[in-house]
């Protein structure tokens, strides 16, 4: 690890102005990804400041109906919170069905929507990387690439978001609030995080010394009933090589609304906006999910060793949407 | 040979080492207590093949805490005959990527680490060559693999027994590189004073690795002490010295009387410590219109490093399998640029296995046969090759318990037949194997005038259970309570005695222990009036010979079960049953006996499922170099392990009557998955590992989700 | 850049400096001789290193210990009670849940803790949906739910057959 100073701040106010001195600094939340990142000598902060007693730590919910999460929220509280089980059970499930018990202890809210992306050539700094060096080349393109993206990628980059919350919280339509250098915005999360084009060491639209103080996610009433899928070559603590996060409102046997996102395909949570729109207003049936998933990933573009992640997102948006409604397939 | 009187042995103690262990108490090397430590980092090749044409040390050196760099321009010279992996920084020529090309030395972890990454090493690289494939015009035959097993087989006409065979198989099998990952990365403490190293290190047998370092280093073993009292897993990769301890007595020699503390990092055991290399295998099996194998044929092509030979033997137990009359095997290598693989848990057998026991369910339902009844009318008195009788084959016995508690007569042998709530469900067989081997050394027993006996020995307990066992042994070798006896293993000052590999340990070790027995009683006898003289009485004595090692042809066997659940629209793969049932000689302690054989069908299970060492080619090394991309089977993947044995006498192979079982319960567990795989599904695959791309749907399931 | 800190570990306060760059585990290991969580992968993928952290079971390797100034640590060495092992510590050692011994300490601290968070209603990934998920008091743990919790400690010797049941036998105790 390259030396590093390490500093604490007041307020939120005060973190934002340490890291706008610091143009090499970073945020400290739990550090799960960041100081393994570190080892690596991938990032090489210069400074890190703490900002894990800074945001709220609480759930609270929203006189709309919805809820705002406060980015201390440790990942095991925000599982296991009442509020959260009830109204967005596929929230629940996709952060239970990230990383470890030992993880999600750790992990902040905040945090693990800041995850980098992830890719082995990344995290080995004597091979070359797109996003570690621009302009270097992407080794993974041509390498090893069974867990890269097949959608939304550039010849830059093809790295996957690894961040099963993050999934949850796109197809939810959820909100991020920031505090920066230019001041307070709030940012749908569908917005936070970058396709790779020709940027790819930019994993998000946050300006430097940008902080997410908390995350809200809107009321979505047929969101009770909800799944969070995730498909990995082990049964526990291992990335997805595809997630679905699925809500769906079926009346007298229509399609009235839904939402579907999938993690492990792209560089970003990515929400399956062409399936939707599909099925929208359409008959639930079989078919119709089949058709809907299979348009969803028409545009996907594999790799050598991929391609089975084009069918596999087809089939378990499908066996997803089948579950939720209860039909057989 | 005489066999002992099972008192202690048989009982299924607990681990004496276990309250250290489940405290964190036990030391393990890096955890021995030393004053004023310095923290090693090395430099690794960034290139594949080539030399060093300059390093920059000055970045490093000026960092506070930094004691030293060290690099081939100023490492001490080691023995010409340290070549291979071992001799490192003798010169300019860089043999492998990640190759240890130098090493900063600081006084903390920390400075040490971000040191090393500030040596600059310039390189002019060559092309390099590290893609393996069995079509390769360089393949040669290895001369000698594993001792007392023949390269290459012949018996009968194969190939014209195959041309007229009424059932015949010709089939490709492959398996890929295989990374041993034991929890604890290899670790060494080396001090240098007075001419004497002293190494606290993780390592199998640490006279072996005396020996060989003595080697390296042109010193008389004697001015090596190595002590290994605990080990955090081997599993191969720790019975010959890699570079790493190299690379900690090299530093030690430039900072005389302080310890040299040095642990890989997960990543570096990947390029540092060994791997199983791939296979590409080839099975051919020619039988009857009654199912009984008229041919077998297998033959295995591997990589090895160019820098240093080491190659599995992995068609070396097929003869051994089943009665035939034609028969032949073939083992061939290819020289390449890359790293030098390393015995791994089931060497040889843990790929060959997969291949001829996939092989043998294919052919047995071409024939129309049960899997089961198969391997049983294919059993043999005799071993097909030599002709010798078995000292002990149960394979038979194995088959029938297995299937009997495994319900393996409600099979229905059709595959995709049956589901459960969206999942197909399928079962499978296949047949262990394991051979007895025993390797030469010594132990000394001191009576004491009190009643106690101190049993010393350099052997290992690197998770088997050695500390407990061993002692269980040697209290039965005397004829004394299992309280009067100390055991003493882990040290290069106990007497020599051979590593923790090939399932050989109590084998060996205790033979000898039962030899000093042998030699105690009658030292014993001859003083006067049978007498222990008031200093007590020690007794060293060596392995002896075993008599029917020409007379009878030694191996355990065993049967494993799986079964395996496929999602049919993901093509997710679960295995909630394993049940293995081993003939495996005598059992000292049941307790920990069972523990190795299930983890043994658990790195089955993780060979079958898991694991995958993904080479560059553009680099030469393992891409996936950590345990979050190099998967091994977690916790949530292992369903219900059963494991049986049964009770089998066999007084030829040792005094014990024991046989090993550190690696049979590894051996064909993931053909039996593989096979079961193909009862689900009606997918065969015959390229590990299976993971769900293989068996994804590609048109659209049929049938109704849970 | 050194940094002065103080740690609570198994109830005895150490003072000291440490880089800022210095994690709590290699503060236990290097720093105070405190071994008994253990590195296995520095990366938080194996659990080898796992402590209790105020209470909650935590990956020591990816914790800094500047950032932890003031915590409470209890090792696997710390569960054990004047003397007297915790019971889980007992169950490991009577079910051979165990082999060559470098995970366990992470193991026993992870499965400690786990109890405790099913105790307290926390659901897993294995708890059906909408369902609350067994627990110690609510008839015993269901073997899945004991194997999904404990997935973030990896044991390559492979005694997960043994480690579930023995887990099992402490919760139903």
């Amino acid at each position: 690890m390259r030396p590093f100073r390490y500093a604490r701040a007041e307020n939120v106010a005060g973190a934002v102005a340490l890291l706008a001195r610091s143009p090499e600094g970073a945020f400290l939340g739990a550090g799960t990804n960041l100081v393994d990142l570190m080892k690596l000598e991938v990032l090489t902060p210069d400074l890190l400041v703490d900002v894990r007693q800074l945001t709220s730590d609480a759930v609270e919910e929203l006189p709309d109906g919805g809820v705002r999460i406060g980015a201390a929220v440790p990942n095991s509280d925000l599982a296991a919170h009442p509020l959260i089980r009830r109204r967005y059970p596929l929230l629940s499930e996709a952060i239970l069905a990230g990383a470890s018990g030992q993880l999600r202890n750790m992990a902040t809210t905040g945090g693990n929507l800041l995850q980098r992306t992830r890719c082995p050539y990344w995290q080995n700094i004597t091979t070359p990387c797109n996003k570690r060096e621009p302009g270097s080349g992407c080794s993974a393109i041509d390498g090893f690439n069974r867990d890269m993206a097949i959608l939304g990628s550039s010849p830059q980059c093809v790295a996957t978001h690894p961040s099963d919350m993050a999934v949850a919280l796109t197809a939810l339509d959820a909100i991020v609030r920031t505090e920066g250098p230019s001041g307070e915005r709030t940012i749908p999360l569908a917005q936070l995080h970058r396709l790779p084009g020709n940027e790819p060491q930019r994993d998000t639209i946050l300006q430097h010394g940008e902080l997410i103080t908390a995350v809200d996610v809107p009321p979505l009433p047929y969101a009770v009933r909800s799944r969070y899928r995730k498909v990995r070559d082990r049964a526990s603590y291992a990335f997805a090589l595809v997630s679905v996060a699925a809500a769906i409102d079926v009346q007298d046997g229509v399609v009235r609304d839904l939402r579907i996102a999938l993690g492990g395909v792209a560089h970003k949570p990515w929400r399956a906006t062409i399936a939707e729109q599909a099925l929208r207003g359409q008959p639930a049936d079989p078919d119709q999910f089949w058709a809907a998933a299979s348009a969803e990933v028409a545009e996907a573009r594999p790799l050598t060793h991929n391609a089975f992640k084009v069918p596999l997102a087809r089939n378990t948006i499908v066996e997803t949407l089948l579950n939720l409604t209860g039909i057989s397939g | 040979m005489t066999t002992i009187t099972a008192r202690a042995m048989g009982q299924a103690l607990s681990r004496v080492d276990g309250p250290a262990k489940v405290r964190g108490h036990a030391p393990y090397a890096f955890e021995q207590p030393v004053d004023r430590p310095v923290y090693l980092y090395p430099v690794e090749a960034a290139i594949t093949v080539g030399r060093i044409t300059g390093i920059d040390c000055s970045h490093a050196s000026a960092q506070p805490g930094v004691l030293g760099v060290l690099t081939h321009l100023n490492a001490a010279r080691t023995s010409a005959g340290a070549s291979g992996e071992l001799g490192i920084l003798q010169s300019d020529q860089v043999a492998f990527r990640n190759q240890f090309v130098g090493a900063v030395l600081a006084e903390t972890s920390e400075i040490a680490r971000y040191a090393a990454g500030l040596v600059r090493v310039d390189y002019e690289a060559r092309p390099h060559d590290v893609v393996f494939d069995a079509g390769r015009r360089d393949l040669y035959k290895p001369e000698q693999l594993a001792p007392s097993f023949p390269m290459d087989t012949d018996k009968g006409d194969v190939d014209a027994a195959l041309s007229s065979a009424p059932f015949a198989l010709d089939q490709g099998y492959t398996t890929p590189r295989y990374h041993h990952n034991p929890l604890e990365p290899h670790s060494t403490i080396a001090v240098w004073a007075d001419g004497h190293f002293t190494l606290h290190m993780s390592t199998q047998g640490v006279h072996v690795a005396r020996a060989c370092l003595a080697q390296v280093f042109d010193l008389d073993p004697d001015r090596i002490r190595i002590i290994a009292p605990y080990v955090g897993g081997a599993f191969g990769s720790k019975v010959q010295p890699r570079a790493d301890a190299v690379l900690a007595m090299l530093a030690a020699r430039m900072v005389p009387g302080r310890p040299v503390k040095f642990q890989l990092t997960r990543q570096q055991t990947f390029s540092q410590t060994g791997y199983r290399p791939p296979t590409v295998q080839r099975v051919q099996l020619g039988a009857d219109r009654d199912g009984r194998l008229l041919a077998v044929a297998h033959s295995c092509t591997a990589p090895t490093a160019r820098i240093q030979e080491f190659a599995e033997h992995s068609t070396r137990s097929t003869p051994t399998l089943y009665a035939t009359p034609n028969l032949r095997t073939r083992q061939r290598l290819a020289k390449l640029d890359i790293s030098t693989p390393s015995i791994m848990r089931a060497p040889g057998e843990a790929s060959g296995m997969f291949a001829v026991e996939s092989a043998m369910d294919e052919m047995a339902i071409a024939c129309g046969v049960d899997p089961v009844e198969f391997r049983i009318r294919n059993d043999t008195d005799t071993h097909p090759l030599t002709g010798l009788p078995f000292s002990s084959r149960n394979l038979a016995g194995c088959m029938r318990e297995g299937a009997r508690r495994f319900g393996w007569d409600q099979r229905d042998p059709t595959p995709r037949a049956r589901r459960s709530q969206g999942w197909l469900v399928g079962t499978g067989v296949a047949t262990a194997l394991y051979s007895v081997f025993r390797l030469p050394g010594s132990a000394s027993i001191q009576a004491h005038p009190d009643g106690r006996y101190t049993v010393s020995i350099g052997a290992a307990d690197i998770g088997t259970g050695t500390w407990t066992a061993l002692a269980q042994v040697a209290a039965d070798a005397l004829g004394v309570d299992l309280t009067q006896v100390e055991l003493q293993i882990g040290d290069t000052n106990y007497p020599c005695a051979s590593e923790a590999a090939a399932s050989s340990g109590i084998t060996s070790w205790g033979a000898a222990i039962c030899e000093a027995a042998d030699q105690l009683r009658h030292a014993l006898a001859d003083q006067p009036g049978g007498q222990l003289p008031p200093q007590g009485l020690t007794i060293t004595a060596d392995m002896p010979e075993n008599p029917y090692l020409q007379q009878y042809s030694m191996h355990s066997f065993g049967a494993q079960f799986a079964e395996v659940r496929i999602n049919e629209f993901t093509g997710e793969i679960r295995v909630p049953r394993q049940l293995g049932v081993f003939a495996v000689g005598r059992i000292v302690n049941p307790r920990t006996a069972r523990s190795q054989l299930l983890g043994g069908m658990t790195w089955g299970l993780s060979m079958a499922l898991h694991e995958h060492g993904a080479l560059d080619p553009r680099f030469g090394a393992t891409v996936n170099q950590d345990l979050a991309t190099y998967h091994v089977a977690s916790n949530a993947d292992v369903g219900n392990v059963e494991v049986h044995w049964l009770d089998e006498y066999d007084p030829y192979v040792n005094p014990m009557g024991t046989k090993g079982i550190g690696e049979i319960g590894m051996v064909s567990a993931a053909a039996a998955i593989a096979n079961a795989v193909h009862h689900a599904t009606g997918i065969r695959v015959r390229d590990l590992p299976i993971t769900l791309d293989k068996l994804l749907p590609e048109s659209r399931p049929v049938t109704a989700t849970s | 850049m050194d940094v002065d800190i103080s740690i609570r570990v198994d109830g005895d306060t150490h003072r000291l400096s440490v880089d800022t760059r210095t994690t709590v585990l290699d503060t236990l290991r290097e720093r105070l001789g405190i071994t008994s969580p253990k590195k296995g992968c520095d990366h938080g993928q194996c659990g080898a290193c796992t402590v209790l952290l105020n209470g909650r079971r935590v990956n020591s390797c990816l914790l800094l210990a500047v950032a932890h100034d003031g915590a409470e640590i209890v090792t696997a060495a710390g569960l054990a009670v004047d003397g007297q092992m915790h019971p889980m510590q007992r169950s490991f050692i009577e079910h051979d849940a165990f082999q060559c011994g470098y995970c366990t300490p992470g193991q026993i601290v992870s499965a400690v803790a786990m109890l405790g968070e099913a105790a307290a209603g926390w659901p897993s990934f294995a708890t059906p949906a909408g369902e609350q998920p067994a627990t110690p008091d609510s008839g015993g743990m269901r073997d899945d739910e004991i194997r999904e919790r404990m997935s973030g400690n990896l044991c390559r010797c492979a005694a997960y057959a043994n480690i579930v049941p023995a887990i099992r036998e402490v919760a139903e105790a």
